[in-house]
């Protein structure tokens, strides 16, 4: 018989989390904290949703998206986690650009990408102030209809090389193309780009390690491998979540699970009204990826002026479709030397990153996508020897992930690897008007992407949630129409 | 609760919030943003901090109201009066 992973979990919860990506993690973790009684459900068997890592023989172990998040999750983790969390959170400082345009090494902050601006693509350096105060001006309820493409071409008319610089990071980071909404690029350029980027000291797997320590400490109940099989809903509010053979009772759920996937899967079409169905039905999904993970043999190293992050393409311009197309020509190496754990094994290991189309996987034959993936690794190690000498003769370890294998862990639709495009924003902050007490944290809109804005997102959902529970306690009784 | 005890939480809840920033010199009626580090999260954790303290409730569209100490005590003051704190 199979293990029982509700068999302490209670029959009725203030706050079901359904997911434990950041957002959903976060969000229990101050709920906890504010004394609601929380359950948090997870599918899979480890906490941390996209935030993750696995193990490999000979102690291998890689990390799935720690790399390069903004200076302000120091802030975050110490407010909404612990001190201990912040500590451990350290500056990368040789991020490399290397393409037919340009070859460069930056700290990645505004003074340095300034400098470089001015000294070595010799813009006006008004021009580049102009171009930083815009972006740091921008606020979500701005203007939507000007894309990023344009924002660019008003600032740097006719020069690619610039718009590559300042958009090529920031693809890597959260998905988003020159087709977006400039404010998309302004807002998470300004978070970004303000002091650098950093790592979590320790990996992954320690950082997952503190949380759910902490989950526990504020005594959030926790059932991982446990599907959620629908929300219930009576009379225009939440009433419970089903999952296995139980239904446990509550008046509000946070789901962290894919935005489309909670509406349609989770609770329904016919509990929402036309005009919302429509607007969800109209959100984008944003795009998966693909990634290869590569360590090197025991006491083989790297030199760490390879660089900590390096966008490498061939590509002559930087283009949307040619960052999506199949035939990869740009590629991020996320180089992790063994300062990424200390107190872990020596290891030197690589992660390549590159945007991907969940159709160009999906359908293929077993055949063919095995093929695939043996071609996807195959030219990524040829475009990996150009800065790690002789590297295929040197990797003990390689393997491939797609967007096929980011649906099947996280069952995000299509894989989706950074949530939704902008409009997927309003509908997710919308939901509580639809259906009393359903709320929905995690990567929308681009600008709640990537770590930092999926633990700030679970922290203004947390809020709404608190917020709601302290009125229903302090309303008085609903008056009953038949005694 | 009156307006001088109300400040004194305040102080408390953003010591915590900004452990780094100097607060004996902070000036009641300039913008908090004016004279430390604050973001827009941060004002979110002054909202929630303070529901949790003292169960009060401050809606959104409010939020602007909490812009300098100065505002803030002016706003709470009334929504206050009769709350002792019940959380730490």
């Amino acid at each position: 018989m199979s293990r029982d992973f509700l068999a302490n979990i209670r029959d009725e919860y203030d706050v079901i989390v359904i997911g434990s990506g950041l957002a959903g993690l976060t969000a229990a973790n101050l709920l906890g904290r504010a004394g609601r009684s929380v359950l948090l459900l997870e599918q899979h068997y480890k906490l941390g949703g996209m935030a993750t890592w696995f193990r490999r023989p000979r102690r291998h172990i890689f990390d799935i998206s720690l790399h390069g998040f903004p200076v302000g999750m120091i802030k975050s983790c110490r407010k909404y986690w612990s001190t201990e969390i912040a500590d451990s959170i350290v500056q990368l400082k040789n991020i490399r650009f290397d393409n037919p345009m340009f070859s460069l090494t930056t700290t990645f902050d505004r003074r340095d990408f300034s400098r470089l601006l001015v000294d070595q693509f010799h813009v006006d350096p008004l021009s580049v102030e102009q171009f930083f105060d815009v972006a740091r001006q921008m606020n979500f309820y701005d203007d939507q209809t000007t894309t990023v493409r344009q924002l660019f071409d008003r600032c740097f008319p006719g020069r690619e090389d610039v718009i590559r610089l300042l958009m090529e990071p920031i693809t890597y980071a959260n998905g988003s193309t020159l087709e977006d909404p400039a404010i998309t690029y302004g807002i998470v350029f300004s978070n970004f780009m303000s002091k650098g980027v950093y790592i979590f000291e320790g990996g992954t797997d320690h950082l997952i390690t503190l949380m759910e320590r902490e989950l526990r400490h504020n005594h959030v109940d926790i059932a991982i491998r446990c599907e959620v099989n629908g929300i219930e809903v009576e009379r225009g509010g939440v009433s419970g979540v089903r999952v296995g053979n139980r239904v446990i009772r509550t008046r509000s759920v946070v789901s962290n699970a894919n935005l489309l996937g909670t509406i349609f899967g989770m609770v329904g079409e016919q509990h929402f009204d036309a005009a919302f169905v429509e607007q969800a039905r109209a959100v984008r999904l944003n795009t998966s990826s693909t990634q290869v993970y590569m360590a090197l043999r025991e006491g083989d190293e790297i030199d760490e002026s390879t660089g900590d992050l390096l966008f490498s393409s061939t590509a002559p311009v930087f283009r949307t479709d040619l960052l999506l197309n199949r035939d990869v020509t740009s590629r991020t190496f996320s180089f992790y030397y063994p300062r990424t754990r200390p107190h872990g094994p020596r290891q030197y290991a690589i992660v390549s990153s590159t945007n991907a189309y969940f159709d160009d996987w999906a359908n293929l034959t077993t055949e063919e996508y095995a093929a695939s993936k043996q071609d996807l690794i195959d030219t990524t190690i040829d475009a990996l020897e150009k800065y790690v000498p002789q590297a295929r003769s040197r990797i003990a370890h390689v393997e491939a992930a797609t967007p096929v294998t980011f649906q099947h862990y996280t069952k995000h639709v299509q894989g989706s690897s950074f949530g939704t495009k902008f409009e997927g924003l309003a509908v997710s902050r919308s939901l509580p008007e639809q259906v009393r007490g359903l709320f929905h944290a995690g990567s929308v809109g681009i600008i709640m992407s990537g770590w930092l804005g999926a633990i700030n997102y679970g922290v203004i959902v947390a809020n709404d949630v608190d917020s709601m529970l302290m009125k229903q306690s302090s309303s008085p009784l609903p008056k009953v129409a038949f005694p | 609760m009156t307006p001088a005890e109300i400040r004194d939480e305040i102080l408390d809840i953003l010591d915590n919030i900004a452990p780094d920033d100097d607060l004996s010199n902070l000036k009641d009626e300039i913008p908090f943003r004016d004279q430390m580090e604050l973001d827009s999260m941060d004002f979110l954790d002054i909202v929630m901090e303070l529901r949790k303290r003292y169960r009060v409730q401050i809606p959104e569209e409010d939020y602007p109201q909490l812009a300098s100490m100065q505002s803030t005590c002016t706003y709470l003051a009334p929504r206050m009066l009769d709350l002792e704190r019940i959380a730490r």
